[in-house]
């Protein structure tokens, strides 16, 4: 219908003002390309209008404009911007070791965004991330949804939320990995038990907050970390929950259940045992494969294949790189490897795609290519799920971020002399299990 | 249930030989037996757990009632040039964790067989990708960590598993030797005092070699564990693998080569593509760094392109797993291998620096790396490309016993 509509705007534009209707147009011809949320479309045209998709489909259908700037990508293919809701680019810092429920502390404060590692994901193909703090506390602190555009400050790549607010999520985590020395919890039941405290605290901030109405005198104090807690139990704040085993799967969902706050599961590393649960629960689950189970005692089921389980019970799942535990220059090896443990070729690819972007509620701006959404999108040079697939380029909002005939660019890619991070970087996960 | 079983064992006893473990026929639309061009629809024969025939199938009769598995593409079981896995668990905990001892920086003496566990699950795990060979043992982290071995990926003990009790000597030069800030340990503080202890070392390794062949008795030393295995590299029958990154580490490993004039084997190398000139003078081999491993530190500058640079560039390389201390608790050399494969190698180097080639520089070539005649039965099975990443390995043979059938 959307695209109906864009298409007569098209054909308006070339007629009542070519020059007008042509203002920052570009398209990419000749491709396939994989749409996600429609067909996949052979021989194609993206259309794009500014930062802005503006039409896709079979170049016999969709009507370039004479004068628009073309670029032939036969032989390629093109699929939406990946988007990566768990990563840890930009030497990214959380809560400190003073509580282990934080969730005043902002990702926003510490993030470095001229750091290599955001334009090795830009490499990868991802233009949309959730940047987070560590899983070494039950609340690390407030995560960052960007987007991967060339910036020199973090404020270039923030998003917005249709109600003004600068997009993220919340932090949180269960099992092992928050356990330490007190103030922070020595058991699970004491995790799940502070865990509740705060969020009644939270409730009863709120009450107050309503019960003063107009009346200042009434007000609580400003308190920053149950302003934030507020807005998790509002449902603005989705909360992001590091989680491996089974059993700390069902201790979220009994709080979901309690404290009513929308949550994206991640790792999910026994989610192949407990998949009907989450897929009945209808909560969406953020998995990551690696190459090994273990390294931990909660990751010894960590099997490819979760995300065909997950597929088969119909729950909701993405795929995210934990960048630097994957490397983000690699992130659609993690839906290949999918394919190869029993998903769908399309649903694997939603994985990286739409699916992930559903889960940040982003996905009426990004994870397919449709007319009107963003234009975020990576031009390949194959199947996206064969080994010997590079990606070619990276555009984000109509532009390029990422061109691998560009010599820097390449190095960033490959790697090579001077492709390096600086020494000595924070590595949030690594760092909690004892590492550097 | 028990006559079912007499039953069984009274059959195994009258079909005799033939029928035994391991006997077994492999066929494949596609065989690599890197030991020439690979052959379209061939067949692998293996008689008591050796190759006894191979060869295009319709020159090659299967012996009736022998097993035959099929698969799209046959390869010979691949060998990982470098790991870890049965001295380090995937459980990662400090019970199933004996790739480092950190009571000292120079301990050669330690042996990998003292603790390999052959029936870690990290074994079959990287078994059922089709590895059938493991170079494994003491890891990076001290001067010298310890001893390595050579095995196979199958037995339930190791002596069951062991080809080789004692392969190499691991070293470690540069990030990795020294002590890092904080840290109360007995380490070197500095890359060059690294360097200065473990040439002491191999000058007392000369000097207790002069002293033990002595003519008389009582002017021998005492003997010296650690020594004794020194001694082994200064008569090259052990190489030193040495665990290097920077460009400046791995001149210093072959300024020690050069020095005692000893085998050794770079490990690791990161940035071996801004020395290869002097990697090939020295005449050393390189068991490049797991392509996915994380470039930070002393790995900042590593390429997705190096294995086909040092390849190119004529130095022999093999591919390996590496070690890791958290997640993923061991890579997988296949997978590894993978992703450089088009960065600049053909399938062929790629297939080779998992086979023939680290099958030569472990000193294993009679029995393993290739597919031909009086070899071990070592065979990995693959329904696609073995590098591609929807492919699966589908069955993995082991001196012709069927080790794993499970699909991954």
């Amino acid at each position: 219908m959307r695209t109906r509509w864009w298409v007569g705007a098209l054909l308006a534009g070339l007629f009542s003002s070519i020059a007008l209707g042509q203002e920052g147009m570009r398209a990419f011809v000749g491709g396939r390309i994989i749409t996600v949320s429609g067909e996949v479309v052979e021989n194609g045209v993206l259309l794009l209008r500014g930062n802005k998709i503006a039409n896709v489909g079979p170049l016999d259908r969709v009507l370039v404009p004479a004068g628009v700037p073309v670029e032939d990508v036969s032989g390629k293919v093109i699929i939406p911007g990946l988007v990566d809701t768990h990563s840890h680019i930009g030497q990214v810092e959380g809560g400190d070791r003073s509580a282990p429920i934080q969730p005043d502390v902002r990702v926003m404060d510490s993030i470095n965004v001229r750091h290599s590692s955001f334009q090795r994901a830009q490499a990868g193909g991802i233009t949309t991330a959730n940047i987070m703090p560590g899983s070494g506390h039950l609340m690390s602190g407030q995560t960052l949804y960007l987007k991967l555009r060339d910036g020199d400050v973090i404020d270039d790549l923030l998003l917005f939320t249709p109600d003004g607010r600068i997009a993220g999520g919340m932090k949180m985590a269960n099992g092992t990995n928050s356990r330490r020395d007190p103030p922070f919890p020595g058991t699970r039941a004491k995790s799940a038990a502070l865990v509740r405290e705060q969020f009644i605290k939270a409730q009863e901030y709120r009450d107050k907050i309503a019960r003063a109405g107009e009346d200042p005198e009434k007000m609580p104090d400003r308190d920053l970390a149950m302003e934030a807690l507020v807005e998790v139990l509002e449902g603005k704040r989705v909360v992001h929950y590091h989680t491996h085993r089974h059993d700390d799967v069902l201790t979220i969902f009994r709080l979901r259940e309690e404290f009513g706050f929308q949550v994206v599961l991640h790792h999910v590393s026994d989610a192949w045992k407990v998949a009907d649960e989450i897929a009945a629960a209808g909560v969406p689950s953020s998995i990551i494969l690696v190459d090994s189970p273990g390294g931990k005692l909660e990751a010894r089921y960590l099997l490819f294949e979760s995300g065909a389980a997950l597929e088969r019970a119909g729950a909701l799942v993405a795929f995210h790189t934990d960048d630097y535990i994957t490397d983000s220059r690699l992130f659609l090896r993690q839906p290949a490897l999918g394919v190869r443990a029993g998903m769908s070729r399309e649903v694997a690819l939603q994985a990286v795609t739409l699916a992930p972007a559903k889960m940040m509620d982003l996905d009426d701006r990004i994870g397919s290519l449709q007319a009107g959404k963003d234009a975020d999108f990576v031009i390949l040079s194959g199947d996206p799920f064969s080994v010997y697939t590079r990606v070619l380029e990276t555009w984000v909002e109509g532009v390029k971020v990422f061109d691998r005939d560009n010599e820097k660019d390449r190095l960033i890619a490959e790697g090579g002399y001077g492709a390096g991070n600086p020494r000595f970087e924070s590595l949030d996960c690594l760092t909690e299990a004892g590492g550097r | 249930m028990r006559r079912t079983l007499l039953w069984i064992g009274w059959l195994l006893a009258a079909v005799g030989p033939a029928a035994l473990a391991s006997d077994l026929a492999v066929r494949g639309q596609i065989v690599h037996t890197m030991a020439g061009e690979p052959i379209r629809d061939g067949v692998i024969i293996i008689v008591d757990g050796k190759i006894s025939a191979v060869g295009p199938a319709a020159e090659t009769p299967v012996p009736d009632g022998m097993r035959v598995l099929a698969a799209a593409v046959v390869t010979p079981g691949l060998i990982d040039a470098h790991t870890v896995v049965g001295l380090a668990g995937y459980l990662n905990q400090p019970h199933d964790q004996d790739q480092l001892e950190r009571s000292a920086p120079l301990q050669p003496e330690l042996r990998a067989i003292d603790a390999y566990n052959a029936r870690e699950p990290l074994v079959s795990w990287v078994r059922s990708f089709g590895i059938t060979t493991i170079h494994t043992g003491h890891g990076p982290g001290e001067v010298i960590s310890g001893q390595t071995l050579i095995a196979k990926t199958a037995g339930g003990n190791v002596d069951e598993a062991v080809m080789v009790p004692a392969a190499m000597v691991a070293v470690t030069l540069g990030e990795g030797a020294v002590v890092s800030p904080g840290e109360k340990r007995k380490k070197p503080g500095t890359r060059s005092k690294a360097v200065a202890m473990l040439r002491e070392q191999l000058i007392k390794a000369q000097e207790y070699v002069a002293k033990r062949d002595r003519d008389e008795d009582d002017k021998r030393p005492p003997r010296d564990l650690g020594l004794e295995v020194l001694s082994r590299v200064l008569a090259g029958e052990m190489p030193l693998l040495v665990t290097v990154h920077r460009h400046n580490d791995i001149l210093s490993a072959l300024r020690v080569q050069e020095e005692f004039d000893i085998p050794m084997v770079l490990d690791g190398a990161t940035e071996a593509y801004l020395v290869m000139d002097r990697i090939l003078e020295a005449g050393v081999a390189v068991f490049v760094h797991p392509t996915m491993t994380r470039a930070f530190g002393e790995k900042e500058n590593l390429s997705f392109t190096t294995a086909a640079a040092l390849i190119n560039a004529g130095i022999p390389v093999a591919f390996q797993s590496g070690f890791e201390s958290y997640v993923p608790k061991t890579r997988v050399a296949l997978l590894e291998a993978a992703v450089t494969l088009a960065y600049g190698l053909d399938f062929n180097q790629a297939l080779a620096a998992l086979t023939s080639q680290p099958a030569r520089l472990l000193g294993i070539a009679d029995r393993v790396g290739s597919l031909e005649v009086g070899k071990d039965g070592d065979v990995a099975l693959y329904d696609g490309d073995p590098f591609e990443y929807t492919t699966h390995c589908i069955g993995v043979v082991i001196e012709g016993e069927v080790v794993s059938e499970v699909v991954r």
